[in-house]
């Protein structure tokens, strides 16, 4: 048979296709329990809770016999990365193939035992029971090879309707352990004869170490191992504290040769300075509703450099043993993180295993890849020993990779009765990636520290539709004519990668913003304003369900303290559908007191879960808008503590409602990073019906709100 | 020098430097693992413990300066089929996203609670002020106290 001939392998749902096996999904065990191993992890969402309805559901079992394997590259399916809110598209419907499957030949082989047809049987949480008579299990039904095969996705998962636990409030299994102290995370890991890692950074980019004195550091008690690798400076010790003390005494007494490399402002309009990559990446034109401009708005709206900033420093444990390493840590892509930890390490992929163990809040690329391949650099200098890493908070600060800073450009004409006749949206930023895996070099701080560098790749930046710098630049609404460019900046003076939403933040914040603006321009009231430029009825749906729960009236003003606005998006355009009204308090600063939401993921799996995610997504969204912002000189990174990066406090936080529009026969989207546009949106419009000012720059501060009411 | 230190009601002799942040000692000596590492300068309250009834950061404070001192971990407080009331109702409000926070705002409610059981909403998040939750779980942990505080 030549090449030609072989059959095309039939396209799998989700991370089935990349991951054939049935059993590398899951396993039906003797001892009445079942076996699953995603690639996808906890990172503080609740996702492996929603896969494990998922997988009960499917195969008709209890919840509580449902195993969950840690992702570990010597047996997880690769699933790429955590990210993107994709997780119960790909590991979900993986998962849900799977087990569907799974069920089917479980049912073949009770058929067969038992001589009946299938039609026959009557499944209760594994016990396979034949109207005829006669009985069997799962348990007894299974055997290794059951499910070494080769998925193929024809047995079709059961129709919504019947659905006992896919659409309930499951509570999460990892709660429990979570209030109670019990050991969760990777920064809890004990291992026999472990010891503790620092990693001495430089105090700027591209510093060069000149000189350092190494006895004094190695006589400090407890130190058993000091690695100089270039400019890359760690500390090994039998305590912590030893650890700590070590690296304190390394920062003091190393003298680094310091460039000044970073932008002379932070104000994020230093982007428009640098050179860029210029792309319309959605382009339409209508000459006869162009005609028909009565007025021309302008506006310029950005955002600063700002932070994951995890309450928990990232963290990793690592052992180097008779050539091989083994790494603990809370990456959101084990795989990815492996290929370039080989390349730094100078060892084959196979030499390394990679397991995933949860870390604190991740929001993104944070420091946990970075964190890992410290880990191993430090593990290499005492063999045999395990090595806990972790990075103290100013590390955190100084090093992670940021959301980018960005400036949008907006400009719009609106027809003598009040249409959006043509728009134009001009963004410039930063790549939003730059994760590990890449094709050439590694995304790992280290690796460009070592006196053999292995050098940073080329930033990326995902590309359309779900997009980068660009995620939800292109307008959902239905506009004649309009124009989108995307100014790529490549060049990063400090490292940027993927937060939470990526651009799709300050796209959507200029967005939403620029369509109050222009509904104002128009005397049009914003909510009846969008619907009127707005076709696709889950859109429209949301924005009446959420101004119908905040009971908003038409063209309600601010009474010059308080007000509301109102922000929407579909996230990356073909995500979940999100619309928040936020009100706001204005007396000093802005207060956002009370916010609520609508929500359209599809079809909902865990509804309590979603709910946690959206109410989480709007409470951290209200803290960028509001207070964050990373800052710098010439050389260093200024931000260290919470003191310089304060973010929202109990005393500040508001109060959430959200609706869910539950629509059980559409696919299931992802929620994690639907409410982070709409709500940046609706703080500055409330803030505007409020007290008639627009702030158009992130953060909203005290300041920027008096110069808005001074303007 | 060995120092000995009184956790959860009973006593721990421990050889290390007395300058060492408790935090350490509960976690590497203790195995105590619930009080986490966040800022090390008592800015974030992941690592808050109660000593002599009070929520205390114990990231900062020396090991010699709690000898003789009652220190209460959230592992002192309950667990396993004995839960602290403050434990049931976080599960209950199903209060945590990524949890890293949770077991230190655990202890500052307990200790609010301690001293005064009926607490109002300012008055909870004002006991909160130092501890932060990056997640923005804010609303179902306080509505996880005041379920406790109201009784419920």
């Amino acid at each position: 048979m030549s090449p030609a001939d072989k059959p095309i392998p039939r396209k799998l749902p989700g991370s089935l296709e990349g991951n054939r096996t049935l059993d590398r999904w899951l396993r039906i065990n003797r001892d009445g329990t079942v076996t699953i191993f995603p690639g996808k992890v906890e990172i503080g969402q609740g996702i492996l809770t929603a896969l494990v309805q998922i997988v009960a559901e499917e195969l008709d079992v209890a919840i509580e016999r449902i195993r969950i394997a840690p992702a570990d590259t010597s047996y997880s399916p690769d699933e790429g990365m955590t990210s993107g809110s994709r997780s119960i598209q790909e590991g979900g419907m993986a998962l849900r193939y799977a087990a569907a499957e799974a069920r089917d030949l479980l049912l073949a082989r009770a058929a067969a035992k038992l001589g009946v047809s299938l039609e026959q049987f009557v499944i209760s949480d594994g016990e396979i029971t034949a109207r005829s008579g006669g009985r069997t299990t799962y348990w007894e039904l299974s055997s290794e090879q059951l499910l070494q095969r080769e998925a193929t996705a024809e047995v079709a998962p059961k129709p919504a309707a019947q659905h006992v636990f896919v659409g309930t409030s499951v509570p999460r299994r990892d709660i429990p352990a979570k209030v109670t102290g019990v050991p969760s995370y990777v920064h809890d890991m004990e291992l026999p004869g472990m010891l503790h890692g620092r990693v001495a950074r430089p105090p700027s980019r591209r510093a060069q170490l000149a000189a350092l004195d190494e006895a004094e550091v190695r006589a400090l008690p407890g130190v058993t191992a000091l690695v100089r690798d270039g400019n890359f400076l760690g500390v090994i010790a039998e305590r912590e504290e030893q650890a700590i003390r070590a690296q304190r005494r390394l920062a003091r007494s190393a003298r680094w040769d310091e460039t000044a490399t970073l932008p002379d402002s932070t104000d994020p309009r230093y982007l428009l300075g640098m050179k860029s990559e210029d792309e319309v990446i959605s382009e339409k034109s209508a000459a006869a509703a162009m005609a028909r401009a009565a007025q021309t708005l302008e506006a310029e709206y950005t955002r600063p450099l700002i932070a994951h900033a995890s309450i928990g420093p990232s963290c990793a444990v690592a052992t180097f043993e008779d050539g091989r390493y083994t790494v603990w840590t809370h990456s959101q892509g084990i795989f990815p993180l492996r290929g370039d930890l080989a390349k730094v390490l100078g060892v084959a992929e196979g030499n390394i295993v990679v397991i995933h163990v949860e870390g604190a809040g991740c929001y993104g690329h944070n420091g946990a890849d970075d964190a890992a391949l410290d880990a191993a650099l430090l593990a290499r200098a005492v063999p045999g020993r395990p090595v806990r890493l972790q990075w103290m908070r100013e590390d955190e600060f100084e090093w992670e990779p940021y959301g980018s800073a960005m400036v949008i450009r907006l400009s719009a004409a609106l027809d003598a009765t009040g249409h959006i006749v043509s728009w134009t949206h001009d963004l410039w930023s930063h790549g939003h990636s730059t994760r590990p895996g890449p094709k050439d070099g590694a995304n790992l701080l280290a690796a460009w520290h070592l006196a053999q560098p292995v050098k940073a790749p080329r930033p990326g930046n995902p590309g359309l539709p779900g997009g980068g710098s660009h995620r939800n630049a292109i307008p959902l609404y239905d506009f004649p004519s309009q124009r989108v460019t995307n100014h790529l900046v490549r060049e990063a003076p400090l490292r940027t990668s993927a937060l939470r939403s990526l651009g799709a933040h300050a796209n959507v914040f200029a967005i939403e913003s620029f369509m109050d603006e222009l509904a104002h321009a128009a005397g049009a009231d914003p909510v009846e304003f969008r619907l009127q430029h707005l076709k696709d009825a889950r859109a429209r749906a949301v924005i009446e369900a959420v101004a119908r729960k905040a009971g908003w009236r038409s063209r309600e003003r601010g009474d010059g303290m308080r007000g509301r606005g109102i922000g929407f998006a579909r996230y990356k355009n073909l995500g979940c559908y999100v619309a928040v009204i936020v009100e706001i308090e204005a007396e000093n600063e802005v207060r956002v007191k009370h916010a609520f939401a609508a929500v359209d993921a599809g079809q909902v799996i865990n509804p309590d879960g979603i709910i946690n995610q959206i109410e989480g997504g709007i409470i951290q969204t209200v803290s960028w808008t509001l207070k964050e912002q990373m800052n710098f000189d010439r050389e260093r990174v200024l931000t260290r503590t919470w003191e310089d990066y304060p973010i929202l406090t109990f005393a500040e936080a508001p109060v959430v409602e959200v609706v869910l529009l539950n629509r059980p026969a559409e696919p299931a989207l992802g929620a994690g990073e639907g409410a982070q546009g709409p709500t940046g949106a609706a703080i500055a419009n409330a803030v505007h019906n409020a007290l008639g000012a627009r702030m158009r720059d992130m953060p909203l501060t005290r300041d920027r709100l008096i110069a808005a009411l001074a303007r | 020098m060995p120092l000995t230190i009184s956790v959860n009601g009973a006593p721990h002799t421990v050889d290390a430097d007395e300058e060492t942040p408790l935090l350490y000692v509960l976690r590497n000596d203790l195995k105590l693992k619930g009080a986490r590492f966040g800022c090390g300068v008592a800015q974030c309250g992941a690592c808050m413990v109660i000593i002599d009834g009070k929520a205390v950061p114990s990231c900062d404070i020396p090991v010699s300066a709690v000898v003789g001192k009652a220190i209460t971990t959230i592992e002192g407080i309950g667990g396993g089929d004995r839960l602290h009331p403050l434990q049931k109702a976080f599960i209950d409000e199903q209060a945590a996203q990524c949890g890293y926070c949770i077991s230190g705002i655990i202890m500052t409610a307990t200790a609010l609670l301690d001293t005064k059981p009926r607490p109002s909403d300012g008055e909870i998040r004002e006991a909160l002020a130092r501890n932060l939750c990056r997640c923005g779980t804010h609303q179902r942990i306080l509505r996880a106290i005041r379920r406790v505080a109201e009784g419920g």
